[in-house]
């Protein structure tokens, strides 16, 4: 697409502030962003086939729209084009007024990024500093506090009173000044991780820093079932190591050189959660030690003899492997933790959480920078995601391989790591959209796995994976391009589901929340039953285990999908939602009996069903609905 | 360390640029000359200041870069491997998107493009001969690597992208230890991204070098 679209800034042409700097700076008002604004997009899809709407909202097909909406929006920053299919916006909101300037679209300072979550509050990471917003009507967003502190990338997490900021950059200042660190050596810098006391939300107290030698470009934050004293961080930072004149100790030397090397391994901080302020590093498991080569997923060559692995070459050559991971995703419920870790996935063992340990490796050749790790509700798969490109590089252009820049799906059993499929947001972008696979979570529909990821200016793709070697989208959400001449950094940062919701950081636009509707792929019953979940907080990346509380819309979600498998002969399914629908005017005793006696007809129906796996978690849905009436 | 205390700004605004620089040099939060970073962004008119260095990398990388599409370009008509023109396609598709982003950066600012022209791109401005960054290859070596053909070119090509890359992350290297350099965001994120993906590029090159026959050739 050649559009010769501007992007308008303040009654000024963009593109020609490129060449000549602004002679008068701050006309604009501001004024229309102090607060928030929220707006319902309509949709634009397109297609020949009869459908339904709700809302203005196309419902109840499964085929993707053709022609693809998302291909040919138009560019804009607060009025690019927009395309919705089987989701809802509930609400945009821009950023407050310390973290914007209208002026100048894609500025690198006030770039949005990851979010945490916690009580009705989002926490939304800045590159300088971060602010948090009160989503209990998440129509209508409000500021709870814009707290200034620069330092990129600020990845931020919860636990009960304490929020953790990563502070990566060389610009990052232990007093939050905007001015930057020149110096070269300077015990001003700031590259770690930042505590803050968050027991009054809207007045955050910085009570302590916890220095790095890499800085912290991600951080996870990790209970351990056995430790309540104390809650982890495991850092990961890939950015160059910083001279031990300025944090004593630190070594960018190979580990033969010096044992004490900050390369290859990873830091795990300890955090005394009766005083915070005396977090400190207790451990740097040196988990990529000893890695030998995994096999390499869709190498096309077969080895050609004298293969050595990494750390079994020997003679001198030097060390191989990853010197660092990009982010560790740990599953406290099943204790494991997936690593993205320098062209390696890596599983680990998190059972003791200081002292993780890998336990399984995996590699691909269509894979570069392996960024996140996601796992399935029951832990039988695991989604990497290589961010090929570091978020910066368009990489959904027609032209870019549909398994590069992707999600890369691997079965998980016994601790082994089997690749089924790739995964990629499918429609193509322009040159000037920044896009790779990035930041998503799962979202808890009952029975399925199904994810909600964030493409930057690929928008959000929602996918069912629950067949690991056919993944499918199932909704999705995306903008035009913020410019139409000049790639200018913008797009999803992340996408998390909480609560019902799925918030989405934009990078240059603000906060978005969306909300799913029912399609051919999904129905009211899925939906409600996924929000009954409830979460109190939410890292993303310290991944919770879904517990579905007995409900109606559970069991109701789950006949839907044997309908929709043809696990069970139509008439039982009628009959099934004919009982339910009458149980549930009845009152406590009678509801329970005649629920019992179904779960038990349900039983017997299990025998035989073409989907008795789901038949049975049908019948013991109904049964814990029964046993939950009093 | 070397101090090069020369921030660069626009005209208009070099002095707004040098009262937040020498303002970094105090240690107190009462440096900062602006309330806010959006604030600051507008007073600076989203450019914020850099360092020759600065210029130096994104200049010098842009010649780097062309070298590396340039060898990697030639993999399937050299008869490279299937697993190292896999590679060279990455490496091509990678570093071409780069030299954009570098191009973008310096013309925002009003300097000296270099154009990606592999045969031009290492000549700096202002020097009338070229000058080969750290780990590029000499006239002589990119001749003997286009003289090369099947295996042999797999072995010289993964020895000397080697060599490119370590060259890469010593560009990276002497830019951090360059006073005021990497300051914007945008150079500390690209040179951090160079420094992990050619980090991990050289550890999957080490492998594949690994793996090839031995013998035939030196």
């Amino acid at each position: 697409m050649a559009s010769t679209r501007k992007l308008h800034a303040g009654g000024r042409r963009f593109a020609a502030r490129f060449l000549t700097l602004p002679a008068a700076v701050g006309l604009v008002s501001l004024t229309a962003c102090a607060g928030s604004s929220s707006s319902t997009t309509g949709t634009t899809t397109a297609s020949l086939t009869p459908a339904i709407y709700v809302d203005g909202v196309r419902v109840g097909d499964t085929a993707p729209p053709s022609p693809d909406p998302r291909i040919g929006l138009k560019a804009g920053w607060f009025d690019a084009g927009e395309a919705a299919w089987n989701l809802r916006v509930v609400s945009t909101t821009k950023p407050s007024k310390d973290f914007i300037n209208e002026s100048t679209p894609g500025d690198r300072r006030l770039i949005n990024s990851d979010l945490a979550f916690t009580g009705r509050y989002v926490v939304q990471g800045n590159y300088s500093g971060y602010q948090v917003w009160d989503i209990s009507n998440p129509a209508r967003p409000s500021l709870a506090t814009a707290y200034v502190c620069p330092g990129s990338q600020s990845d931020v997490s919860v636990y009960k009173n304490l929020a953790f900021v990563s502070g990566e950059s060389t610009a990052g200042r232990i007093d939050c000044g905007l001015q930057g660190v020149p110096d070269t050596v300077s015990l001003d810098r700031l590259r770690g991780i930042r505590i803050f006391d968050i027991s009054d939300i809207a007045k955050p107290k910085y009570i302590a820093s916890v220095q790095t030698c890499r800085g912290s470009h991600t951080h996870t934050v990790v209970e351990d079932p056995n430790d309540k004293a104390n809650v982890y961080i495991y850092v990961s930072g890939s950015a160059a190591v910083r001279s031990p004149s300025e944090l004593p100790g630190c070594s960018g030397a190979a580990p033969e050189e010096d044992p004490n090397s900050a390369l290859f391994r990873i830091e795990v901080i300890q955090v005394p959660l009766a005083a915070p302020a005396q977090a400190k590093i207790v451990s740097s498991p040196r988990i990529f030690s000893d890695l030998t080569a995994p096999p390499r997923h869709a190498e096309p060559d077969p080895p050609r003899g004298g293969r050595g692995g990494a750390g079994a070459a020997g003679g001198g050559r030097a060390r191989t492997g990853p010197t660092q991971c990009h982010d560790i995703t740990v599953y406290p419920a099943i204790g494991l933790a997936g690593g993205a870790c320098g062209g390696y996935g890596l599983l680990l063992d998190i059972r003791d959480a200081a002292h993780p340990s890998r336990i399984g490796a995996v590699a691909d050749s269509n894979f570069s920078f392996w960024h996140s790790a996601t796992f399935n509700n029951d832990g039988s798969k695991i989604l990497f995601s290589d961010e090929w490109g570091g978020g910066s590089a368009p990489r959904c252009r027609s032209t870019d391989k549909m398994e590069w820049g992707a999600d890369a799906i691997f079965t998980l059993r016994n601790n082994t790591m089997t690749f089924k499929s790739y995964y990629k947001m499918p429609a193509a972008q322009t040159a000037t959209e920044n896009c790779v696979a990035h930041n998503g979570s799962l979202i808890p529909i009952p029975g399925r796995d199904v994810m909600v990821q964030a493409w930057y200016q690929g928008g959000i793709s929602v996918f069912d994976w629950t067949d690991a070697e056919h993944p499918v989208e199932i909704a999705f959400h995306d903008r035009g391009p913020l410019d139409a001449e000049n790639l200018l950094s913008a797009g999803s940062w992340s996408v998390y589901w909480y609560n019902g919701y799925m918030v989405s950081s934009e990078i240059s636009r603000g906060l978005d929340i969306f909300e799913l509707v029912p399609s051919g792929f999904l129905t009211q019953n899925e939906i409600d039953a996924a929000k009954t979940v409830h979460l109190d907080h939410l890292n993303t990346q310290g991944q919770p285990k879904f517990v579905w509380p007995p409900s109606y819309p559970l069991a109701r979600a789950f006949v839907d999908q044997i309908e929709r498998s043809g696990g069970l002969a139509a008439a039982r399914i009628t009959a099934v939602r004919a009982e339910l629908d009458r149980t549930e005017r009845l009152g406590g005793q009678q509801r329970r009996e005649g629920l019992a006696q179904l779960a038990s007809q349900i039983d017997n129906d299990a025998r035989g069903a073409r989907d008795a796996a789901k038949v049975r978690m049908l019948a013991g849905a109904v049964r814990d609905v029964s046993n939950a009436q009093r | 360390m070397r101090r090069s205390p020369r921030i660069r700004a626009g005209a208009l605004l070099a002095v707004v640029a040098i009262a937040a620089c020498s303002g970094a040099t105090q240690s107190s939060a009462g440096g900062n000359a602006f309330a806010s970073p959006a604030e600051q962004a507008r007073a600076d008119g989203g450019i914020p200041a850099w360092t020759d260095a600065d210029v130096h990398f994104m200049t010098g990388m842009i010649g780097h870069h062309a070298q590396a599409v340039q060898m990697a370009g030639w993999a399937k008509s050299h008869g490279a491997s299937e697993s190292l023109q896999r590679l060279c396609e990455r490496i091509v598709v990678g570093q071409r998107d780069e030299i954009g982003l570098m191009q973008a950066w310096l013309r925002r600012r009003g300097l000296t493009v270099p154009d990606g022209d592999p045969a031009t791109a290492h000549m700096m401005p202002g020097m009338d001969h070229p000058m080969l960054m750290p780990g590029m290859l000499t006239a002589d070596q990119m001749a003997e690597l286009d003289a090369s053909r099947g295996v042999e070119f797999d072995r010289l090509f993964l020895t000397y992208m080697i060599m490119h890359h370590q060259g890469a992350i010593t560009m990276v290297e002497q830019l951090f230890a360059s006073w005021g350099a990497a300051q914007d965001d945008m150079i500390f994120k690209f040179a951090s991204d160079v420094n992990v993906d050619q980090t991990t590029e050289i550890d999957r090159m080490n492998l594949m070098l690994a793996a090839l026959p031995a013998g035939g050739g030196d």
